[in-house]
């Protein structure tokens, strides 16, 4: 969905995110940033329903709004600070999954509108659940497609795929996962094995999202590091994803019980 | 004699009655007691309580009011002074500041200068809203909790905004916790026009996400005291991050603030660097306290999820330790506080500590965490502590606590609590040229609040590292007389 916020959208760059409240009793949840327009003001978001709050945000329809939005939060992907000339020798591969999918685009996009060799793989469990197939072909040299199920494209995880995508001569100097944390996990151990760099974009818990309560803590290379304002992106290499699997997952049993007792109020006696 | 009258005690919820809700603990006095507590002030010619608070609040001219049952008087002497009089008479700590200098307090018990502080804001609220008392309050009570529309002013429209404002300079306030409101209301009575821009969805920074409802009621007594403040004039505009969503030399060069203050508090949460604080039911004390009182997760209707479990330790002996630990109490647990002096080091309000101590909390003195011991799922079982002992005094005059070889032991425990303390967010110094910073990230400037960057000003803990609410507001005030001589020279 695209959302009014001049003042973000004037400032965001790709690789950052944003927090959104549906209404007052709402949580704050972060989500990436999908697209920005800083002429219309507008930012893209994309979402899936996973608890009672996510359910509230997917419940709006269009023309209504949001309780609040702030961003853009994070810092933005590392190859936006690159000078020009380290930025032509660059050959990135973009592993997409799921969700995941959406903030890819913008970064795709940005790379391609530079001149930069750029190829997406987009995997899901089954082909229904692809988004963003047109728009991501018009932003890359290649569009990869492949589905748990061999629904459409490469019958395969990422993982597979991009092994084979390397097996057959496709040569990168750099890789970019955003998905789940389990994807992500085990696209950076494919990376490792085919000795390619790879970054990842963390989903971690947050509250405040600008460094305040800690919740987004990760150890990255045996340091912790907070995902919110030293991140999201970091290097796949030194994350503990175990760890950052088991702090994701820190609410289910409050979550699972809110998901009972909710019923949605948005949009209720129109 | 006056003097014979003994303090009167505040009346307080019962302390079993009250570990099992967050309503407020201390009822605070009615008019009678006020009246007759007011009248063991001895309105000292040289008043050493006025010297000692940080805003130079006028207390034996209030006090005087209060005696003459003028209330609305001692309201508007208050209100010369301090734009938050319901706030720190409940969060000040008055016993080492105006309380603590009292001349009663050398052979008996000071004024209760905070419970009649309270009293007068109280009393002028409830007045103003049964109709009684319109003057102090017009009009501001009936405006909504966020007049931020934003994003409403879009870049290109900064030039409209100030035209329409007519001759009016404008100064940008970064940050509604203490510092910024208490700069903000200054200003605006001086005839700036002032916006204050706000990180979180709801005004009042540490009094809003930090201090629980028990202590200070976020409806009723905050909302209110903001309300007050907008009605100076000031704009509040929520969800906007300074350094993110916008720069500070964006403000400056872009939509026309010639003067901008930066009280943006100390906001990072310390954490101790043991083994295991990665484990899930490890939080920083502004996790839990965020999620409890900006997100209001105590509350059935709000969606945002808290975990205290059974058994909590809160690690610290600050104020903060004591709001997480009185919160998780609240939740249902059995709380520890883990500290490693001893009582009479404990950094937090008196008043706080015998609130703990009457609802239950255990106070584990001269221990100190080393791990954090994890289960095979990665939640955290126990926290592993050696035993201490005072040694010799540090620079703080505080004998310093040394570990007892071999004494280590375990606490069961289901929630780990860090309540250590906490430092600014580089966020800004970061993000704007020209702002120094010292080696523990706070922000430079001399006594006037003014930075090492020209028409920038900075005050409260964004510049002293983690302090009190009343510092905070000292410090604002002490900025906007800065910020006015320079727009005035300028």
């Amino acid at each position: 969905m695209e959302v009014k916020a001049p003042r973000l959208a004037a400032a965001a760059q790709p690789g950052q995110f944003l927090i959104v409240r549906a209404d007052e009793q709402g949580e704050r949840i972060p989500l990436t940033i999908s697209d920005f327009d800083a002429n219309a003001g507008t930012v893209t978001i994309v979402t899936q329903k996973i608890g009672a709050s996510s359910a509230d945000i997917i419940a709006l329809e269009e023309g209504e709004g949001f309780s609040d939005v702030v961003g853009p939060l994070g810092l933005p992907s590392e190859f936006v600070e690159m000078a020009p000339e380290q930025l032509s020798s660059m050959r990135y591969i973009f592993i997409a999954g799921g969700v995941g999918t959406a903030p890819v685009y913008p970064q795709a996009k940005w790379l391609h509108d530079r001149g930069v060799a750029v190829d997406v793989i987009i995997g899901a469990k089954t082909k229904d659940l692809l988004i963003y197939k047109e728009e991501m072909a018009a932003v890359c040299d290649n569009l990869f497609i492949c589905t748990d199920d061999g629904s459409e494209g490469f019958h395969g995880m990422v993982t597979a795929l991009l092994e084979k995508l390397v097996a057959d001569g496709h040569s990168y100097t750099q890789a970019v996962a955003i998905g789940p944390m389990i994807m992500m996990k085990f696209t950076t151990l494919t990376a490792k094995k085919l000795d390619l760099p790879i970054t990842v974009s963390l989903n971690t818990l947050m509250v405040d999202g600008t460094g305040m309560c800690g919740a987004c803590r990760v150890s990255v290379g045996g340091k912790t590091r907070f995902a919110c304002v030293e991140g999201p992106e970091f290097d796949g290499y030194l994350v503990d994803f175990d760890e950052a699997m088991r702090r994701q997952g820190q609410y289910k049993a409050e979550e699972a019980e809110a998901n009972e007792k909710h019923v949605c109020k948005i949009g209720r006696g129109k | 004699m006056a003097n014979r009258i003994p303090r009167v005690p505040v009346r307080e919820q019962d302390p079993k009655v009250r570990a099992t809700n967050f309503d407020e603990v201390c009822y605070g006095y009615n008019k009678e007691e006020a009246m007759l507590e007011a009248s063991r002030c001895l309105n000292c010619r040289n008043p050493r309580c006025m010297t000692a608070c940080p805003v130079g609040l006028q207390i034996p001219r209030f006090i005087a009011e209060i005696v003459a049952d003028n209330i609305a008087g001692a309201a508007a002497v208050i209100a010369e002074d301090s734009s938050l009089p319901a706030v720190c008479g409940r969060v000040c700590p008055q016993e080492t500041q105006c309380e603590g200098s009292c001349v009663l307090g050398v052979k008996g018990e000071p004024v209760a200068i905070g419970k009649l502080e309270r009293f007068v804001a109280d009393y002028s609220r409830d007045q103003a809203a049964s109709g009684q008392c319109p003057q102090n309050t017009a009009g501001a009570a009936c405006m909504p909790d966020r007049d931020s529309d934003h994003p409403a002013i879009p870049l290109e429209g900064a030039q409209g905004v100030k035209e329409s404002l007519g001759t009016k300079r404008r100064v940008a306030v970064i940050g509604s916790g203490p510092a910024g409101l208490a700069c903000a209301s200054d200003l605006a009575k001086w005839g700036y026009d002032v916006t204050i821009f706000e990180a979180l969805h709801k005004a009042g920074g540490v009094l809003e996400y930090g201090i629980p409802e028990f202590r200070l009621p976020k409806d009723k007594v905050l909302r209110h005291e903001i309300d007050d403040v907008r009605a100076l004039g000031v704009r509040i505009e929520t969800n906007v991050i300074i350094g993110r969503t916008i720069t500070i030399d964006a403000l400056m060069d872009k939509e026309g603030f010639e003067a901008v203050f930066i009280g943006t508090g100390a906001g990072l949460p310390k954490f101790m660097n043991i083994p295991g604080e990665n484990l899930c039911g490890v939080f920083s004390a502004n996790e839990f306290l965020t999620r409890n009182n900006l997100m209001k997760a105590w509350r059935e209707d709000y969606l945002t999820p808290i975990h205290a479990g059974k058994k909590v330790c809160v690690v610290g002996g600050g104020n903060v330790a004591m709001d997480a630990a009185r919160t998780a109490l609240r939740l249902g647990a059995e709380v520890h506080i883990v500290y490693r002096r001893t009582e009479a080091e404990l950094p937090a309000r008196r008043e706080e500590v015998h609130h703990a101590m009457q609802e239950g909390i255990i106070f584990d003195m001269l221990t100190n965490p080393v791990e954090v011991l994890g289960d095979e799922k990665g939640w955290v079982r126990a926290l592993k502590c050696i035993r201490m002992e005072l040694g010799e005094p540090d620079e703080s005059g505080r004998r310093s606590p040394v570990p007892i070889p071999g004494s280590e032991f375990e606490i069961p425990t289901e929630t780990v609590i860090m309540a250590l303390g906490t430092s600014p967010n580089p966020l800004i110094s970061k993000t704007t040229q020209g702002l120094e910073t010292t080696r523990r990230g706070c922000l430079v400037a001399d006594d006037s609040g003014a930075t090492t960057r020209p028409g920038v000003f900075a005050g409260g803990d964004a510049v002293t590292g983690a302090a009190t609410v009343i510092l905070a507001m000292g410090a604002g005030r002490t900025a906007a007389k800065a910020i006015d001589a320079y727009l005035k020279a300028k």
